[in-house]
């Protein structure tokens, strides 16, 4: 099992060099003093020294390699490096922001495997009519973009029937009853696609597993329905799940930025996109490092979970 | 953002089947779907010519005019441009970004996943790393900042989008391809000289190509999604009408004129339900649909097929238990039958519009304390009526007449939850294949633990683990308390079968029913099986039904032989008699098997039983 994990720690570590070294090749590609003129575009009337000047102030002209490793070595030590735009630290400008969008990742992840496990489990036990409305789920959550779900829903029940706030967020310290309402017709929004595709894997697998050889032979010790469908055979079925769920926490991130937009929280994805067009490429990097740590720690803690479920899974 | 759609279209099989295209028109879904594609390509195409008004012109009169009543059919935005003019004018930004993103993301996947999967090794590596980065990548952070930051058009950053999603196509064709690779019609090419390009092309793409038609379809709509989401972020030259830019706007004017939100909303909804159902009409064709049918549906289908009796024997009753004596020896009179009575069992599997017999009325006694063999080929019959007296057929099996009782209690039209208080403690059963009749999941201990303690419910944990302890002692496991913490990967095929002995005997039933319990052993291990069942047949007095196509097992270990051909029984008697004057040619022929020495299906130890 340690070495299982130190495989699994090392390949994260992997992924996050070359996705961050990636996106910091991206984003610095131009050139300092392209984008130093972007930066000072507001202000006409720069002249090319003012350009140069900006460019070395903020340390543009050094070769990108030797940026990346200065920044790397920052991230490292927990420092994002300061706005081009406010010159406020990275880190404090995420502070307030990643409350908000971790609420909605984690909510939403939290409906998913809820909503999931019961669609699932339901359609592959009982079948018929939940089996049907899974498997239209399916199809329907593809051929909706989840932001127009998200416009709906605001319309229908937030605008219409009044029961959710339209938008604006509640910290969780200030009141729970509030931090919920604000967002759950966001994190429903974004669970509704999960729900479609790791329900049907779980459908699916659970299908599988009850037609296994050994679930007969657990039948014929008597044991009950009940214990065989949710101690047996929902933890056969659970890792091919996880699996896609881990898949999903990527999407469920860039569903949140579009999300954050409609509904109005002052989360990270709204910070990118503001950022974004100011030009503010640390505080864009500093996004980018929070959702790929999120995507690789999620994946290793689902590796975890797979390695706890399947206990052949340790060995490979 | 890459919607992993690895899991669904790789289990679309391999291979294109005649008749796809045919099969797809015959459905009205995809002909709509494929009927809105091409209407969204003739539009993007040709819009110029096509919309009644300049897409960006603006009458002010017209301002968010309703739909239906003026000279914008669809009414007017919130500057008064004509609705209807600039969705037929988004539709080529719409289809262009969607071709895009699909050509780059297949001819990079396809073609990477094939050399990864084709040769293997190094390149192997590399593509696996490569795709496992790119689908950590935080796409539309990226996108955002490609547009943002590197002022790029649609077209480029949908070239971005088309390189993130590439790794789904990758998985898909690298898994595929290994796949094929390794059957033994690409061997046979290989070994007569073809060239490797030939191979791929000939043998390789024809197998992967369906599920990469319906992964492509089920992307386009993905990749519509994104677009059309970044330009509502507003990400977008504002100068060209967009579907996604129609739907900000739209939404910016969300007090006043809500409406305007369902035009481009329906445009999007529409065009990527139309790739969706392309998808999944190309999977259905290849492998059908399922819905596992509900109770409800399944009792109708079996008083359609076999009448209300089958139901009631197949599904359990849904009134109260039994009143004595609607059968015959359904009250007070145990010990005056045999143990185990299979009388005139008839078994059926539905199929389109009837059903099919496979048991026809199979008659098998078993004495208290007497040993059984139900003798005969694979598809005889033999295990489904050995499952059909446990109460563990498939769910679509029917019974279709006859009766199985125990101790002279019928048990077939018992409810699910009475048949369950039967199982273990009256009736035990060791399986065929021992290694995937565990549960993967689970040390040997704990589902020991579990069988034994459903079975007695009074006993607490630590009893119930003292009893599978002392259980695989008695079973002959020389370490028991390390076989019980093991898992079932960490035991050999014939320890894992001890303890599939153990769990079944383990609370004492009268009856053990064991189907073909050697004939995935090895040769060895096989005699100390036999030998272990009949000391415990002996100390404990069962009953036992034994399932097994070999005379030799029965000669060895049976009093009482039952022969069964093609869901009937042949012939039926006492072991020695049936050894020395066999009545029915077919029997003659098994024995005759054996004096050769040869099993008649060692050559097959896995196949499916039937």
């Amino acid at each position: 099992m340690i070495g299982y994990l130190a495989r699994r720690l090392a390949t994260g570590a992997f992924v996050f060099v070359a996705v961050t070294a990636l996106c910091f090749l991206l984003l610095y590609v131009r050139g300092g003093e392209a984008i130093a003129r972007s930066l000072l575009g507001s202000q006409s009337d720069a002249g090319p020294e003012f350009v140069a000047a900006k460019a070395e102030a903020l340390g543009l002209n050094r070769p990108i390699p030797e940026q990346y490793v200065d920044w790397f070595i920052g991230v490292i030590t927990g420092d994002l490096g300061r706005s081009f735009v406010s010159n406020v630290e990275v880190t404090a400008i995420m502070a307030t922001r990643i409350p908000i969008t971790l609420s909605l990742v984690a909510v939403s992840l939290l409906l998913t495997v809820i909503l999931s496990v019961a669609l699932g489990v339901g359609a592959a036990t009982r079948g018929g009519l939940v089996d049907r409305v899974l498997q239209l789920l399916a199809v329907a959550v593809r051929a909706i973009p989840g932001y127009w779900l998200a416009l709906v829903l605001v319309l229908v029940f937030a605008l219409g029937l009044r029961l959710f706030p339209a938008t604006g967020y509640v910290p969780i310290t200030t009141s729970f009853g509030g931090w919920l309402a604000s967002i759950f017709l966001p994190s429903i929004a974004i669970a509704i696609g999960n729900v479609a595709s790791v329900g049907t894997q779980l459908r699916g697998a659970m299908l599988d597993v009850l037609r296994q050889d050994y679930v007969r032979t657990l039948r014929s010790r008597g044991i009950s329905e009940r214990a065989i469908v949710f101690r047996h055979a929902l933890r056969n079925a659970a890792a091919p799940a996880f699996t896609v769920l881990s898949l999903e926490v990527i999407g469920t991130l860039g569903g949140a930025v579009i999300v954050e937009r409609i509904f109005a929280l002052p989360g990270l994805g709204n910070l990118a996109l503001t950022s974004g067009v100011l030009g503010d490429i640390p505080v864009v990097l500093g996004v980018v490092v929070f959702m790929v740590v999120v995507v690789v720690v999620v994946n290793v803690l689902v590796d975890i979970i797979n390695g706890l479920l399947t206990p052949k899974a340790r060995v490979g | 953002m890459s919607a992993d759609l690895t899991g669904t279209a790789s289990a679309a099989g391999t291979g294109g089947r005649p008749g796809l295209v045919r099969h797809l028109l015959r459905s009205p879904l995809a002909i709509g779907s494929i009927l809105v594609i091409l209407v969204a390509i003739v539009l993007a195409i040709a819009e110029e010519w096509l919309t009644p008004f300049p897409p960006n012109s603006v009458q002010i009169q017209l301002t968010n005019a309703p739909p239906f009543t003026t000279d914008y059919l669809l009414g007017g935005d919130k500057f008064g441009r004509d609705i209807l003019s600039r969705l037929i004018a988004g539709s080529r930004g719409a289809m262009v970004g969607v071709l895009i993103v699909v050509s780059i993301s297949v001819v990079l996947g396809v073609v990477t996943g094939l050399i990864a999967g084709y040769y293997g090794k190094l390149f192997d590596s590399l593509g696996s790393w490569g795709a496992a980065v790119l689908m950590a990548v935080p796409g539309i952070i990226v996108l955002i900042a490609l547009y943002t930051l590197v002022d790029a058009s649609m077209e480029v950053a949908m070239a971005v989008l088309g390189v993130l999603s590439s790794p789904s196509f990758f998985w898909l064709t690298r898994t595929l391809t290994r796949g094929v690779k390794s059957e033994l019609y690409v061997d046979a090419a290989r070994v007569s000289g073809l060239s490797d390009a030939r191979i791929v092309g000939r043998h390789v793409l024809i197998a992967i190509r369906a599920p990469i038609i319906i992964m492509t379809s089920f992307l386009a709509g993905t990749a519509l999604a994104v677009q059309a989401g970044l330009e509502f972020l507003g990400l977008s030259d504002r100068q060209r009408p967009s579907w996604g830019g129609m739907l900000t706007d739209a939404f910016a004017n969300i007090y006043r004129a809500g409406w305007q939100l369902i035009w481009p909303g329906l445009a999007l909804g529409l065009v990527m339900a139309a790739f969706v159902l392309v998808g999944n009409a190309v999977r259905d064709a290849l492998q059908g649909t399922y819905v596992k049918p509900s109770r409800r549906a399944r009792r109708r289908q079996i008083v359609q097929l076999l009448g209300d009796a089958a139901v009631t024997r197949t599904l359990g009753t849904r009134a109260a238990p039994m009143a004595a004596g609607s059968e015959r020896q359904d009250s007070g009179r145990p010990g005056q039958e045999p143990l185990l009575v299979i009388e005139e069992l008839r078994i059926a599997y539905p199929r389109e519009t009837d059903s099919r017999e496979v048991v026809h009325g199979v008659s098998v006694q078993v004495e208290a304390g007497q040993v059984v063999g139900l003798v005969g080929e694979s598809g005889s019959g033999k295990t489904q009526t050995v499952f059909a007296a446990l109460g563990v057929l498939p769910e679509e099996a029917i019974i279709a007449g006859g009766s199985v009782r125990l101790d002279g209690r019928e048990l077939l039209g018992l409810r699910p939850a009475e048949l369950v208080a039967v199982r273990g403690t009256a009736m035990g059963y060791v399986p065929q294949e021992p290694m995937s009749n565990l549960d993967p999941s689970f040390t040997v201990g704990a589902q020991l633990v579990h069988g034994i303690r459903a079975q007695r419910p009074e006993m607490g944990r630590r009893q119930a683990r003292h009893l599978a302890m002392e259980m695989l002692a008695r079973v002959g496991i020389h370490e028991p308390k390390r076989t019980f913490a093991s898992y079932p990967h960490e035991i050999s095929g014939g320890m894992a079968q001890r303890v599939l002995i153990a769990g079944a005997v383990a609370c004492e039933p009268k009856l053990l029913i064991a189907d073909e319990p050697t004939t995935a052993l090895d040769v060895t291990v096989q005699a100390e099986i036999l030998d272990l069942l009949r000391d415990l047949q002996r100390e404990r007095q069962m009953g036992v039904l034994l399932v097994t196509h070999n005379f030799g097992v029965v000669a060895d270990l049976c009093d009482r032989v039952v022969v069964m051909r093609e869901g009937v029984v042949v012939e039926h008697g006492a072991v020695a008699k049936v050894f020395h004057d066999p009545q029915h040619e077919y029997t003659r022929m098994l024995l005759d098997a054996i004096l050769d020495d040869v099993a008649p299906r060692s050559s097959v130890p896995r196949e499916r039983r039937g």
